[in-house]
């Protein structure tokens, strides 16, 4: 009885918010996540979430959405149809951002006040291991092929390269002052690294955990200090790497190749975390300023549409 | 200390011997920082309300030693940081010429300006000193000291950010009211220049005189004291804090008042939060039991800068700090949303500036509008072409 409800409430609810795309956005300071339909470029509806919401990633099967609640103490699992609270995650202290694993299996959890990182595994909800990091760790990723796990510390403006077997640290790139976030190329080969304070993002060679390239970020009539490098993306075919540069309000547009800047493109207030839709096809930015997110054609490098979504839009997640 | 040093080079030798590969190594780079300070006199106070913090600036020195020596693990390098907190009556000079003889060559210093001047004159270059106390504009403009480094704003940063601010809120025209000591009459000063620098007019300038108990007579008395015809703000120049604080709400006009008291200008405040202050203060919280002061965040300022040098350098003579310090490639992350760096010119830590009210953060000057050339954070202060230093 109790579980054909739950089923019809499913179906109904299913039927209520079954577009073909639909973009997650946590609003930092509403509490609260967006859900936008960006084929529309409508604002479908603003769902509570927890307190200071940031951080967002769905499981790879898309089943599963993780959300960072920030002052709640911990990474909240809903459920990515329904969006009712599954579980809460032993995240420790603060979670700002974190990474999941290809196979969904581990999340890896920045806790910047207490330098470290909170290892949990994704099937019994239960914290592992915490690795001690430098001061601030910010930026988390893992390898495509899950050997390693990055952390990038903003303090002491390193990144560590963490084996994901034995969760040692095996070796630290020193990078540029502020290092925010990192994102690593769809072959494993790369990593790229932005620079809050340097205005500038580095390519670093996985193998040999060497900086290949650093590419410098200066805007026409806009003062280097606003040039502030956050959020990176680089498309599954290597051409080209997005990176949002913060109260600049551009995204620069760089050849994946030859590592040149190739476009500055206007978006939001204080634009801070990227995300492609499915097919690559767009890029959205959370702008949390203007309290929007910006669309941008990824063919033609063209700013499309901006959606207001909320108060202070963090991070968000795209779900076919 | 002899012993800690031949530990150390021990240490290196094995490590060299056994050309292990390790990525955490241990400590090999053992580096030694001073923090010179002398215990303060209890000043008179208004308000009992505030309690009188002892030793301002050590805990934040203390922070910044736990964050370079959490980055220490990873780069196999050390921070030692020896506390010499001289009691009143005793001499200064000759506690800095004890830390010269044992080769401390990075030395915090938070003295007056006048003690910092001649604790300077007798290191002859063997120290980099790193100010974390003064804000006297003389030693950025005139009189510079150049194995000194100022992390506090100046009397002239704080008033130009304040002026800046009235600029856009188009509250031109001012009444200055100061106290009658000689540091009142230097942050006056500061404030004469930035309303010449900025197109401010001072209408009205009265001198608190003290001359009555004005803790029973402050609302009598602000009122007839500041019947001066009409002004846009009333600004204050009250240092030590001994009469600011009964101007806001008891004047004859009602007019905002800004300065030392009413909406200041500060290097911290523990209303700010944003570019992950939030982090910083919590920190500080937890080590210290109380908000973070800005004294605490030159010293912690000072610590930092010298770690950024020794991470990416891993040179750590005087000389060495400095070139590093001084050149394009340094910039620190103070959580004010701007890179920090030092102008050569003075040795000034160029930076934002906050204007605070008691609970609410209000401004951080540059503000937008105010161009330069070179740096923005250098509308703020005495830039290059106006300073007369050797």
């Amino acid at each position: 009885m109790k579980l054909k409800a739950i089923l019809i409430a499913g179906l109904l609810f299913h039927s209520t918010i079954s577009y073909s795309e639909t973009i997650f956005v946590t609003l930092e300071k509403d509490n609260a996540i967006a859900v936008v339909d960006p084929i529309a470029g409508k604002l479908i509806k603003t769902v509570e979430i927890g307190q200071r919401p940031r951080g967002i990633a769905l499981s790879p099967d898309q089943k599963s959405l993780y959300i960072a609640t920030s002052d709640d103490d911990a990474v909240i699992i809903v459920d990515a149809e329904t969006l009712k609270l599954i579980d809460k995650l032993p995240s420790g202290e603060d979670p700002e951002t974190f990474a999941i694993n290809s196979d969904g299996s581990k999340m890896y959890v920045s806790n910047e006040d207490d330098n470290q990182i909170t290892v949990i595994d994704l099937v019994n909800h239960k914290a592992e291991k915490t690795v001690s990091v430098g001061v601030e760790p910010e930026g988390i990723a893992v390898s495509p092929n899950n050997e390693w796990i990055v952390s990038a510390s903003e303090t002491t403006n390193m990144v560590h390269w963490i084996d994901a077997k034995t969760l040692e640290i095996k070796a630290n790139t020193l990078v540029d002052p502020r290092p925010r976030a990192l994102s690593f190329t769809a072959d494993g080969k790369q990593l790229w690294v932005t620079s809050e304070m340097n205005s500038s993002t580095m390519v670093i060679d996985v193998a040999t955990k060497e900086i290949l390239h650093t590419i410098k970020f200066s805007i026409p009539a806009v003062g280097q200090e606003k040039v502030q490098p956050v959020g990176v993306v680089i498309d599954a075919l290597q051409n080209w790497a997005y990176v949002a540069l913060g109260p600049s309000n551009r995204v620069a547009v760089i050849n994946a190749k030859t590592y040149q800047v190739e476009k500055y493109l206007l978006v939001g207030a204080r634009v801070w975390n990227l995300a492609f839709s499915p097919n690559q096809e767009r890029l959205y930015t959370t702008n949390g300023v203007s309290h929007d997110i910006s669309l941008i054609d990824t063919q033609n490098h063209k700013v499309t549409k901006s959606i207001a979504v909320g108060r202070y839009p963090w991070g968000l997640a795209v779900k076919k | 200390m002899v012993s800690s040093a031949r530990f150390f080079s021990c240490f290196l030798l094995l490590f060299s011997l056994c050309g292990a590969e390790n990525v955490i190594s241990a400590p090999v780079q053992e580096i030694k920082v001073a923090y010179l300070a002398q215990e303060k006199k209890q000043p008179a106070a208004l308000s009992n309300l505030e309690a009188f913090v002892k030793h301002k600036g050590w805990l934040g020195a203390k922070l910044a030693l736990n964050d370079n020596n959490t980055t220490g693990q990873f780069t196999g390098q050390h921070y030692h940081l020896e506390q010499r907190i001289v009691a009143l009556d005793a001499d200064v000079k000759a506690v800095f010429i004890d830390l010269i003889k044992e080769n401390y060559q990075l030395i915090i210093v938070n003295l007056s300006a006048q003690q910092l001047a001649e604790i300077s004159g007798l290191n002859n270059q063997q120290a980099l000193l790193f100010d974390v106390s003064t804000r006297a504009d003389s030693l950025r403009s005139q009189n510079c000291l150049n194995d000194v480094l100022h992390l506090l704003p100046s009397r002239a940063m704080r008033a130009d950010a304040l002026a800046q601010y009235m600029r856009k809120k188009r509250w031109n025209e001012w009444f200055l009211v100061l106290g009658n000591t000689k540091e009142d009459g230097l942050y006056a000063e500061a404030i004469r220049r930035s309303a010449k620098k900025f197109g401010m007019k001072i209408v009205a300038e009265k001198k608190w005189l003290h001359s009555f108990d004005a803790r029973r007579t402050a609302q009598s008395n602000v009122p007839v004291f500041s019947q001066v015809g009409d002004y846009d703000v009333l600004v204050v120049a009250d240092e030590q804090g001994l009469f600011g604080e009964y101007l806001s709400y008891r004047t004859w006009l009602p007019r905002p008042v800004i300065g030392t008291q009413g909406l200041h200008a500060t290097a911290w405040h523990k209303t700010h939060e944003q570019w992950g202050a939030v982090q910083i203060q919590n920190r500080f919280k937890a080590l210290a039991g109380r908000p973070m002061l800005e004294e605490d965040y030159a010293a912690y300022l000072a610590l930092r800068s010298i770690g950024e040098a020794a991470t990416r350098t891993k040179e750590i003579t005087a000389v060495s700090v400095k070139a590093f310090l001084l050149s394009e490639q340094f910039k620190l992350q103070g959580y004010k949303g701007k890179p920090l760096s030092f102008r050569s010119w003075n040795g000034q830590l160029r930076q934002p500036v906050l204007l605070a009210a008691p609970t609410s953060l209000v401004a951080t000057p540059p503000l937008d509008g105010y161009l330069h050339p070179k740096n923005e954070l250098d509308t703020l202060g005495y830039d290059q072409p106006e300073v007369h230093c050797q």
